[in-house]
């Protein structure tokens, strides 16, 4: 073999083509057969024939050619390019090494942007994205009136208007519901030593099948099980199946005690399924019992309805025949008086269907849309400091680049190494910040108290590792482009030509570099902004007069079974008695349900003889409480406190709110008049609005009976204590127990606890985008050092001739503070702008604040600027102590 | 015997295209006119097969390609062995040669074999 002359190795100029290779191989082989057969002495043209027929098919081996051809040349391709990204890769981890102070920061900085987005993306996933864990959970509606000020009390149908509604309905599979106003630990499961508390929820008989699901263990109820007069069963939760009685399987079909009566225990649910995830964020339920319809006929409003619609029908047309259907609905169908059957009334009631997710979810979606954007801001903010970071690393090593550029490698090489090298840093930052958010999903999957629905079901997913490789390789752009493009945009000798690394680019780095960290500082404003309104509406929030004092007053459930409202009413004076006499408590009194977590509704008192039809009025909260309740309380109350002398059979007396009277008695007195609710009562006490759904929540009309005329209800003992309430936790408890034997071991709540726990969603996203802000704040920080103290290195000739000219000390800290504030003013008016723009956004997370608040933008400029005066400090100090004696010599 | 019908056992062939170019870089051309030469025109190379056979042999790596000028003055594809492919040829080679000594010491058997226990 000869090798080819020079200007056949053109021929492949455009790079390989392996299909005109196969050709050019056969052809050559025919040729040269041709060649032979001419030489035997065949003529030419026979000699070509029989070539080709001894070759045969020639078109189908050139195909077979360019099949092996391709596949060899894409590998070769990439074996190359392989080779190529594992060279950068361990020059990289070299360089980086080398370097592991800046290693370490940027790692540290990408850790906690892409850790904190992770931990984000996992819960707006599982809140926002995620279907809820049903089947076919798009079907799923929530039926309830528009939501209301009064909380479960305005959103609940009764038992017969949930009959009608499903009899008449046809958009449909079926309707279901449960009882909304089960209180915690509302059983004693007897028989295991000390009565256990435990949570049971009435659930209609069909509400397992209609969401769809199906039982661990057993069976769901069956229909015979939700008529009156039935006996008892009960579907168990797994996870109390599992803490209560330890995971025994022989527990389905066995009989347990629950208030004294046995219930069999008829199945255990999937532990896939969490009734308080979804319906009551914050709290368990342990057991679930058939709501029997036909005994609770009487109870009032107290099913919330849902249902799962027919396949195909929308939900458009499911709230059209809802609205047609609803002014038909009976609040009782089998009044007693003929044609009062007690209508839903129009003004209150107004059916508004929304899909259950909707209903999860919706109140948090604005929330957490801004909780994502602020960990987007959060990412941008990393990924421009580290950029600027690397842009600097690049500008020093602008020699090693301008010699690597000479020594032959492209631009386009260089800059895949710059990006190799930021793609190195993302994915170091996002194993790291996969750990961290791993830690943080693991802490908020525990906080119990946090009133968000699903949050126990937080986890790392496919979902989140995809969202981590995601914003790894954005965090890899985003860092690496911007000094790629620099470097390999740049004429690469000016580095090696000028001594002091290039004065030219170096003043248009130095400009880039500005511009990076007046959009950091933006980005940073715009955070620190949002916080600060959270912040203060947080503030407004906890500043709002609840209407009681939660501070020192505690609240337990006591269970006490009396029939007889008289022979009720002396035991329980006896307990609070007792209660009150121990050493630290200062009030005692009862209550059936606590404000801020569950309520009740009946219909309005009317006063007497003023012919107001009460239909026409709100639906009035209903409490019962004992005397001493609004002294435990600390409620502000005008009149006079019930007395145990207010006996059953004694003059009807009632105490209304502010609102109530000062409806029905505008410019009057209201004591002493005379109201029809349940029976004419006499109104013996005012007492001021308390909000009884959240803080934010306007407080709505309240009417409040004595447990002495109004028979046994469900009971929360609380106290007012002088000492620390937990303190009392235990003299309390077994003063209870002399006195009942059946007290369980129930849950002791400070009541400051349960105001928290309604404003916790709140308090959450307030305290994380303070911290996001922070982050914020501190990444913008290190960026305004990095450039002013870049740039005071780089002018350490300057200064120096400048102070050897007589520039005074303070005249050059001065200039480089100037510098400073320059940067950080544009940052904030620019940032300023941005968040008057998008002001809007997150007004309705606002809570009596102005999203244009004076006081956030102030306070988030001086933040910014103190912030900067003393990152620009250092490098200003740094630069006044200049020798210019010492600057002038070098070079 | 029909020369042109012999039959390439399996792996045969490649065994007899690694063996060409011990001696130096070939084109295809000259590989088929070797294995024709060296067997006394009793094993023909159709062009489908060998061509095939010399591409696959350069994708699994035991052969490298080179564009070359022939004897002719024509652009030609000359293929040449790897380390590899000589290897491959020498381990080929045993394992042929083991087995045609069986296949002949079973065909040139003159008597039944023995009973097993006496052999």
């Amino acid at each position: 073999m000869r090798p080819a002359p020079l200007w056949r190795r053109y021929d492949r100029l455009l790079g390989p083509d392996a299909a005109a290779d196969v050709k050019d191989e056969l052809h050559f082989h025919l040729e040269t057969k041709v060649d032979d057969l001419v030489a035997q002495g065949w003529c030419p043209e026979d000699a070509r024939k029989e070539a080709e027929r001894q070759f045969g098919n020639i078109l189908a081996i050139q195909r077979v050619g360019e099949r092996i051809g391709e596949h060899m040349d894409r590998r070769r391709r990439l074996t190359a390019y392989w080779a190529d990204a594992l060279r950068d890769l361990r020059f990289t981890l070299r360089t980086l090494r080398r370097d592991a102070g800046f290693t370490v920061i940027a790692i540290l900085i990408l850790t906690l942007a892409i850790g904190a987005n992770i931990a984000v993306f996992a819960v707006v996933n599982i809140l926002l994205l995620r279907p809820l864990p049903f089947p076919d959970a798009h079907q799923l509606v929530w039926i309830a009136p528009a939501p209301q000020k009064c909380g479960f009390a305005c959103s609940t149908y009764s038992a017969d208007a949930y009959n009608r509604f499903r009899a008449e309905s046809r958009s449909y599979q079926d309707v279901t519901g449960y009882f909304a106003f089960s209180t915690a630990d509302n059983l004693r499961l007897m028989g295991h030593g000390d009565p256990q508390p435990a949570t049971g929820i009435m659930v209609i008989g069909n509400f397992f099948e209609v969401l769809g699901v199906e039982p661990a263990l057993g069976r769901l109820f069956t229909s015979d099980e939700t008529r009156h007069g039935a006996r008892p069963v009960a579907v168990l939760s797994n996870a109390y199946w599992r803490r209560q009685f330890g995971s025994d399987p022989s527990i389905v079909g066995k009989a347990i005690d629950l208030n004294g009566q046995p219930t069999t225990v008829v199945g255990v649910l999937p532990a896939g399924f969490d009734f308080g995830a979804v319906f009551s964020p914050g709290a368990k339920a342990d057991l679930f019992q058939p709501l029997i319809l036909e005994d609770t006929r009487n109870w009032g409003s107290i099913v919330t309805m849902l249902g799962r619609l027919k396949p195909g029908v929308t939900l458009a047309q499911a709230q059209a025949e809802g609205t047609a259907i609803e002014p038909h609905l009976c609040f009782s169908d089998n009044s007693a008086v003929a044609g009062s059957c007690g209508f839903y009334h129009q003004d209150i009631y107004t059916m508004r269907l929304r899909t259950l997710k909707d209903y999860v979810d919706g109140r948090l979606r604005r929330s957490l849309i801004v909780l994502w954007s602020a960990v987007g801001v959060i990412l941008l903010i990393a990924c421009v400091n580290l950029s600027n970071l690397l842009l600097a690393r690049a500008a020093a090593r602008g020699k090693e680049f301008a010699v690597r550029g000479a020594l032959g490698a492209s631009r386009g090489r260089i800059a895949r190494q710059l990006l190799t090298e930021s793609l190195v840093l993302s994915c170091a930052g996002a194993v790291f910040g996969l750990a961290l958010a791993f830690l943080l999903l693991e802490w908020l999957a525990h906080q119990g108290s946090l009133a968000l629905p699903l949050l126990s079901s937080l986890r790392i997913d496919g979902a989140a590792l995809e969202w981590t490789a995601l914003t790894a390789a954005f965090a890899t752009l985003l860092c690496g482009l911007v000094p790629a493009l620099r470097m390999a945009g740049g004429p690469l000798s000016e580095a090696l030509k000028d001594p002091s690394a290039g004065a030219g680019q170096g003043r248009s780095h130095q400009r880039v570099r500005s511009l990076l960290v007046i959009s950091e500082v933006a980005l940073a404003c715009m955070l620190l902004v949002g916080a600060g309104l959270l912040l203060r509406s947080f503030l407004q929030v906890l500043d709002v007069d609840l209407g009681f004092q939660p501070d020192r007053a505690a609240a337990i459930q006591i269970d006490y079974q009396a029939h007889d409202p008289a022979q009720l009413a002396t035991i329980l004076q006896w307990i609070l008695a007792k209660v009150g006499a121990l050493p630290g408590v200062t009030a005692a009194g009862m209550v059936d349900y606590l404000p801020m977590e569950q309520n009740r509704e009946g219909t309005a008192p009317v006063p007497k003889g003023s012919g107001i039809n009460a239909n026409n009025l709100p639906g009035t909260l209903v409490y019962v409480v004992t005397p001493g309740y609004f002294h435990a309380m600390g409620m502000t109350l005008r009149g006079r406190d019930f007395t145990w002398d207010d006996r059953p059979k004694g003059p009807g007396v009632i105490i209304l709110n502010e609102t109530v009277t000062r409806f029905l008695f505008p410019g009057q007195d209201p004591l002493g008049k005379i109201v029809s609710a349940d029976v004419d009562r006499q109104i013996i006490g005012v007492v001021r609005d308390v909000h009884d759904s959240n803080a934010e929540n306007q407080p709505s009309w309240q009417m409040y009976f004595p447990q002495t005329q109004m028979g046994p209800a469900g009971m929360q003992l609380v106290f007012r204590t002088n000492l620390p309430p937990s303190a009392l936790a235990s003299s309390v408890l077994h003063a209870l127990r002399e006195l009942n034997s059946n007290q369980p071991a129930a849950a002791f709540r400070p009541i400051r606890s349960i105001v928290d726990h309604a404003s916790s969603p709140r308090r959450f996203f307030m305290m994380l985008v303070t911290a996001f802000a922070l982050l914020g704040l501190v990444l913008a920080t290190l960026g305004i050092y990095g450039v002013i103290s870049y740039s005071v290195t780089r002018q350490t000739q300057p200064i120096g001739i400048r102070m050897a000219l007589g520039a005074s000390t303070t005249h050059v800290q001065r200039a480089v503070l100037f510098d400073t504030l320059r940067l950080a003013v544009a940052g904030i008016v620019l940032g300023g702008a941005a968040s008057l723009a998008s002001a809007r956004f997150i007004a309705a997370m606002l809570f009596k604040t102005s999203p244009f608040d004076a006081r956030a933008y102030v306070g988030m400029a001086l933040a910014l600027l103190s912030i900067a005066l003393v990152s620009g400090y250092l490098p200003a100090r740094r630069a006044s102590r200049i020798d210019p004696i010492q600057a002038l010599r070098n070079n | 015997m029909d020369t042109a019908k012999l039959e390439f056992l399996r792996g045969t062939l490649d065994v007899l295209i690694l063996k060409a170019m011990v001696w130096g870089p070939l084109h295809g051309y000259a590989i088929s006119d070797f294995i024709r030469r060296q067997s006394d025109d009793a094993l023909l190379v159709e062009e489908g097969t060998l061509y095939p056979a010399l591409w696959r042999l350069e994708n699994k790596g035991l052969l490298d390609a080179e564009w070359g000028l022939s004897e002719n003055n024509r652009k030609a594809k000359f293929y040449r062995l790897t380390p590899e492919g000589r290897r491959h040829l020498r381990q080929e080679v045993k394992t042929w040669e083991a087995y045609a000594a069986a296949v002949a010491k079973v065909l040139g058997a003159t008597q039944p074999p023995l009973p097993e226990e006496l052999a």
